[in-house]
């Protein structure tokens, strides 16, 4: 079995799964923010039990429109405040104890290899990066998985996707998952696991595999995933003392397809406007004008994209005409970044940094467009009217890329500047 | 199960942002959200819809974001049923749970015009286009899932389950 049906198969307590078969998991951990939380807190009550199933395995982030914006979204905020003071849930990050969930679920080692996650947030697919089976569901269901901690899934057909190489300085992982994308395709992986494997994949970091694993849901995945390694277990150890029991695919696993791919001459990606998988080398897109550079997001906000985007705009200031939003992922980033003198790098360059939110990626607050505006983003989708006007352009590409581009005020190959 | 509409048609990829944008997810009223219904691809949309319609897409349908206020917002809107060539996994699950039937149908998208009356039975997955009187197979749906939408949704579903045991 591949790594997806070994979780697949020990959740439902069955010895093999195979893709197509319908399980009834157990769900070892279960996520909900404040965006789709008090739809699953609303259908909760309506089911009519009174407690949650494990008040231990349910994490409550509020990440999305924080600090509250408006007085609609600061009752949200209380909705999910009080939920978890009634239900004793004591894994609630609220405004100042976290930041963007799936960053916070990483950080406090609520992610562990071998176990099933499901989150109310389309980006839960993030969690392979340790070996976990992530998946995204809704509102509803996570009030069905709040009362009774199981889940229906269809066990998914697996795609490979095996890397070798070494990336050249300033490639960076997002880079990688771009030009995945763009060959896959937005529908490519639909119901199906992607699994990364290859010595590329070895050599990644833990924040370069989250960037991987959080995109395998723009091309349609059910999760995207990576076999735990030493990597992955320093990581998780230092994260949590709760035990877990490592799955790794067999040697003889099968997959639905693979994909080779080698990043020894693969250039900075950008993914263009207005869908994941309109994607373009840099030099095909370059000199494009934007209005706006944006670092940050669950895909790439973490300390090593700050670090790099502080290599390009120290001792240096962005274009006149282009505002720069930077905003870590989590509190305990913004600390780290604040302590190795980041952001002071940042302010100095002119850049905006803001608290730790889902923010300009989500488009519900903070870094708006207007209309004609264009935005090249570290984040995660370009669809129309995701950062406000629909008349507006986003661009996706790595943290290197924004920041080269917000010091030209148009598109740019971060390996031209150097950093 | 039998429904019954006039089709309103869209292409590939049809995300969950341009369902309904993240600025009117501070609402939590289905009718509120329901206003905004596909807003992003197009603004006459919801006069449409309000006579009860059937929407007809192409590949990936609800891709995007895992918000539950794609597929309410379609329903309050007055879609009865989505027909589509495959959906993202999330909305497909999100639909079934808050009792909106959606159905695979390979080969509808080039086949059916905006305004055409199709007829779906839901039981046996058979899909008319009543105007063309041509018909579709779509992908049978599994009983389990049947019982859902036949409930209302999963919460529902789940309170008639939970009684049993």
């Amino acid at each position: 079995m591949n790594i997806s049906e070994k979780i697949l198969a020990a959740a439902s307590d069955r010895d093999k799964v195979s893709p197509g078969e319908i399980v009834e998991a157990r769900v070892d951990m279960a996520m909900a923010n404040e965006i789709t939380g008090p739809l699953t807190i609303d259908a909760f009550h309506r089911i009519g039990i009174e407690k949650v199933w494990d008040n231990e395995r349910i994490i409550i982030v509020l990440d999305h429109q924080v600090p509250a914006d408006s007085v609609k979204s600061a009752e949200l905020h209380k909705i999910m405040r009080e939920f978890a003071r009634e239900q004793n849930i004591r894994n609630f990050y609220d405004v100042g104890f976290g930041g963007i969930c799936h960053q916070v679920m990483s950080e406090k080692g609520h992610v562990r290899p071998g176990e099933l996650i499901v989150g109310a947030d389309s980006h839960t697919c993030t969690y392979g990066a340790f070996g976990a089976f992530g998946t995204g569901i809704g509102s509803t269901e996570m009030a069905a998985v709040f009362a009774t901690g199981k889940i229906w899934l269809r066990v998914p057909e697996s795609i490979r996707v095996d890397v070798n190489g070494s990336f050249q300085r300033l490639v960076m992982p997002k880079d990688l998952i771009l030009s995945i994308i763009g060959q896959i395709g937005a529908d490519g992986a639909i119901y199906r696991a992607v699994e990364f494997t290859g010595p590329t994949i070895e050599k990644m970091s833990v924040s370069g595999r989250m960037t991987m694993c959080n995109m395998g849901v723009e091309m349609g995945a059910k999760t995207g995933i990576i076999n735990p390694d030493e990597t992955t277990l320093s990581y998780v150890r230092s994260r949590t003392e709760k035990p877990f029991k490592e799955l790794k695919r067999d040697l003889d696993a099968e997959y639905e397809r693979t994909f080779e791919m080698n990043v020894d001459n693969l250039e900075p990606q950008v993914a263009c406007p207005h869908a994941v998988d309109n994607v373009k080398t840099v030099s095909e897109i370059e000199g494009a004008p934007v209005d706006q550079a944006f670092i940050g997001s669950c895909t790439n906000g973490r300390l090593e994209d700050l670090r790099l985007a502080a290599e390009f705009l120290k001792g240096k200031r962005i274009k006149d005409r282009v505002r720069m939003l930077i905003i870590p992922a989590s509190q305990e980033i913004y600390l780290e970044a604040l302590r190795e003198g980041l952001l002071e790098v940042f302010v100095k360059a002119r850049a905006y940094v803001c608290n730790p939110t889902c923010g300009a990626c989500f488009g519900g607050h903070m870094g708006l467009l207007a209309p004609e505006e264009a935005c090249i983003s570290s984040s995660n989708r370009n669809f129309i009217g995701r950062m406000g006007s629909p008349e507006a352009k986003i661009y996706l590409a790595s943290p290197a890329t924004v920041a080269a581009s917000a010091i030209m005020g148009e598109i740019t190959d971060p390996r031209k500047l150097g950093g | 199960m039998e429904v019954r509409g006039k089709a309103v048609t869209f292409g590939d990829d049809v995300n969950t942002d341009v369902i309904i944008p993240s600025k009117y997810l501070t609402t939590l009223n289905p009718e509120d959200l329901a206003k905004h219904a596909m807003e992003g691809l197009d603004p006459d949309f919801v006069k449409k819809s309000q006579s009860g319609v059937i929407i007809v897409a192409g590949k990936n349908f609800g891709c995007g974001s895992s918000r539950e206020q794609a597929p309410i917002a379609l329903k309050y809107a007055g879609v009865k049923c989505v027909l589509a060539e495959s959906f993202a996994r999330i909305f497909y699950r999100n639909a079934i749970n808050i009792g909106l039937p959606v159905l695979e149908c390979p080969g509808i998208s080039g086949n059916v015009d905006p305004g055409d009356r199709l007829s779906v039975d839901l039981v046996e997955g058979k899909v008319v286009n009543l105007s063309k009187n041509r018909s579709f197979q779509a992908l049978r749906l599994p009983s389990f899932i049947l019982e859902i939408i036949n409930d209302g949704g999963l919460i529902e579903n789940l309170k008639k389950r939970l009684k049993v045991e």
